[in-house]
């Protein structure tokens, strides 16, 4: 018998029974969607982290607090990247910043509710490539001052104030009265950040207006920033930077440089460490999927098993016309082969589209991994060949004069 | 004379081991000449449906010579006994065994499926199957299903996928068993047409009436041949034979 008969033969016998072909192709589908959709997700989520850190500029090099070491959080102060500007050799500029919480802003009669205000020194343009788009930035000597200006994000300016021009214009931004001196450059948004949706303002205005006094006075310092962004003259000068800056922050804050309350990493090392995290939970992910792979391959097995057991007349009338225990092995295998099979064809569309799904909808960012599906397809096939053949093998095994005689 | 299209010769078949060992054959001798009409019959227990089975190539002897079409076909393995099935052997069942999801023609194509000794295109074998339901008079009904035929007719779709491969014997187990009188005439009627025109015929049976419209009866019991039939009244008719008789006197 050739293939394409036996193929054919084969099919026939899947349409037999229809929706229990399709209810067993059900477990390959849901394991092979869930393969691509969930190796989308955290390929998406890691691109996201890139695209995040990178935004920030080139040749940059981040310090933030240590994370859970007590006080930590409000050691890094205004001073010290004043102290990193004025020191250390081989940088370009230096930006500390700090977040309050969201402001109402007013403007031209218009209200805004829910802004999100950063707090920067004069080099934050420099330091994050981030360039205006009309006016100005304040100056390092306005920022010491605490003028009250301020510089709009793209898209807020256009909120406020439509087509007309926002210089010189002035906002209220709680109770406080600023004037409008740049708009930067649209920048859109990136990751989960709206640059265009944001303000900028001197940082010594933000900590002296908006950061809360803390509720113990005395160990809450005013003048502590979320992050300082340094930006390195050039890629070879960074490593020398990184130990000009973990010296001098260690020596202001007293601690060992082996054992600082800081961190001084670059884009790289950020993008590594949050991809180590989301790496135990892309694998845990795939895991689940290949594991509902193995599940749909079992429903594959025991339909079969079923089918066998249901069609022994049949076979063995096969066999008494002719077929050899080879041919009701391929007829077999071949049927557990299709029904995985179209369930991978119809797994890789659920799985193409879930993850196309998932990212329209915006509820999670979702990058589609080529090699997935040839991944998961491949599974597929295995599963139907690996599950298919017990049963092939009970089937061919099965002797013709006891197969007729059943009932 | 050609060599016999079936020469079987002191033939055995045991079950089981040890002390629970049951000869089904025990020694047993069948030549059938081509063109003959034979009838196997025998009591149950007798080793008759063994003997079908191995002249049917389902089963292998334990010992002894089957030569099938002047082949010794006693000692093949199950991919070989396959091989010899498709093309010398054509099956006639009890219970039709035709695949009620295929129409009557391809129930009919069924066994050309597996017959890789000739290499026939589609067109030839639909033509094939074709004349062989025209040939058991089925010509006007090739696409209705099975649960759309009666039974007679069922069994005439069945010796014409027995015909298709154009074997040289035709084997049928009861052929007649789940069939009214008059479609078993049918059956009947159609196994004579065939022999007239050259076919082999075996026919496994119980039944008298089916019995005696061949040519002769072998009759077995407890596994050997008690007679090879041909001459007289064949042992295995010899209670019928009385009970007629006994009949005839109650009447007289």
């Amino acid at each position: 018998m050739n293939f394409a008969k036996i193929v054919r033969v084969a099919w026939d016998g899947l349409n037999l029974n229809k929706m229990r072909s399709f209810l067993t192709t059900l477990g390959v589908i849901i394991g092979v969607a869930s393969v691509i959709i969930m190796l989308a997700v955290s390929a998406g989520a890691e691109a996201a982290i890139a695209e995040q850190i990178n935004s920030l500029g080139a040749n940059l090099l981040i310090v933030s607090p240590l994370r859970g070491v007590p006080g930590a959080a409000r050691t890094l102060l205004l001073e010290d990247a004043n102290a990193i500007a004025q020191q250390v050799v081989g940088i370009s500029g230096v930006s500390a910043e700090q977040s309050p919480t969201a402001q109402t802003i007013k403007a031209n009669g218009v209200t805004l509710e829910g802004i999100a205000l950063v707090g920067t020194t004069a080099d934050f343009p420099v330091v994050r490539d981030y360039a205006l788009g009309e006016g100005r930035y304040f100056t390092a000597d306005e920022d010491e001052r605490k003028i009250k200006l301020v510089v709009l994000g793209a898209g807020l300016a256009t909120d406020l104030f439509g087509e007309q021009s926002a210089l010189g214009q002035s906002i209220t931004i709680g109770t406080l009265r600023l004037t409008v001196i740049g708009v930067m450059a649209p920048k859109g948004q990136v990751a989960d950040v709206d640059y265009d949706g944001r303000v900028y303002l001197p940082i010594s205005l933000v900590l002296d207006k908006f950061m809360p006094s803390g509720p113990g006075g005395i160990s809450m310092r005013r003048d502590a920033v979320r992050t300082i962004y340094i930006k390195v003259e050039s890629q070879d000068k960074i490593d020398s930077v990184i130990t000009q800056v973990t010296a001098l922050l260690a020596s202001r804050h007293d601690v060992d440089a082996s054992q600082p309350d800081f961190t001084v990493q670059t884009q790289q090392d950020i993008i590594a460490t949050q991809e180590a995290a989301t790496a135990a939970f892309r694998d845990l992910l795939a895991w689940v999927a290949g594991v509902s792979l193995v599940v749909g391959g079992i429903g594959i097995m025991n339909i079969m098993l079923v089918s066998v057991t249901e069609r022994t007349r049949e076979i063995g009338l096969r066999m008494a016309l002719g077929a050899r225990p080879t041919d009701v092995l391929l007829q077999f295998l071949i049927e557990a082969i299709i029904l995985s099979l179209a369930g991978g064809v119809v797994g890789v569309l659920a799985g193409v589209g879930g993850s196309y799904l998932f990212a329209q909808l915006g509820t999670m960012r979702t990058e589609l991994v080529p090699a997935s599906i040839p991944l998961a397809f491949g599974a597929a096939a295995a599963v139907g060949i690996f599950f298919g053949y017990y049963p092939a093998t009970q089937a061919a095994k099965l002797d013709p004069i006891v197969a007729l005689r059943r009932e | 004379m050609d060599t016999p299209i079936i020469e079987i010769k002191n033939l055995f078949k045991v079950y089981g081991e040890g002390e629970a060992t049951v000869n089904a054959l025990a020694g047993a001798d069948v030549t059938v000449q081509r063109g003959e009409f034979v009838a196997v019959m025998g009591p149950s227990g007798s080793g008759k449906s063994t003997l079908m089975n191995i002249i049917g190539c389902l089963d292998r002897p334990t010992s002894g010579a089957y030569l099938l079409d002047g082949r010794d076909v006693s000692r093949l393995d199950k991919n070989e006994l396959a091989k010899v099935r498709s093309q010398k052997i054509g099956f006639v069942f009890q219970s039709f065994n035709l695949l009620a999801r295929l129409s009557a023609l391809d129930n009919v194509m069924l066994p050309m499926l597996y017959n890789l000794h000739e290499k026939t295109d589609a067109h030839e074998q639909r033509r094939r199957a074709v004349a062989a339901l025209e040939a058991v008079g089925l010509g006007q009904r090739m696409g209705h299903y099975p649960n759309q035929l009666s039974g007679g007719q069922q069994q005439r779709v069945a010796i014409a996928r027995a015909l298709v491969n154009q074997p040289p014997l035709i084997l049928a187990d009861e052929p007649t068993g789940n069939l009214d009188s008059q479609s078993s005439l049918e059956i009947l009627e159609i196994f004579h047409r065939l022999h007239n025109q050259g076919t082999t015929i075996v026919v496994v049976t119980h039944e008298p009436d089916v019995a005696i419209q061949a040519q002769r009866i072998i009759c077995l019991r407890d596994g050997s041949v008690v007679s090879q039939g041909g001459e007289g009244i064949s042992p295995c008719l010899e209670s019928r034979e009385r009970a007629t008789a006994q009949a005839q006197e109650a009447t007289e």
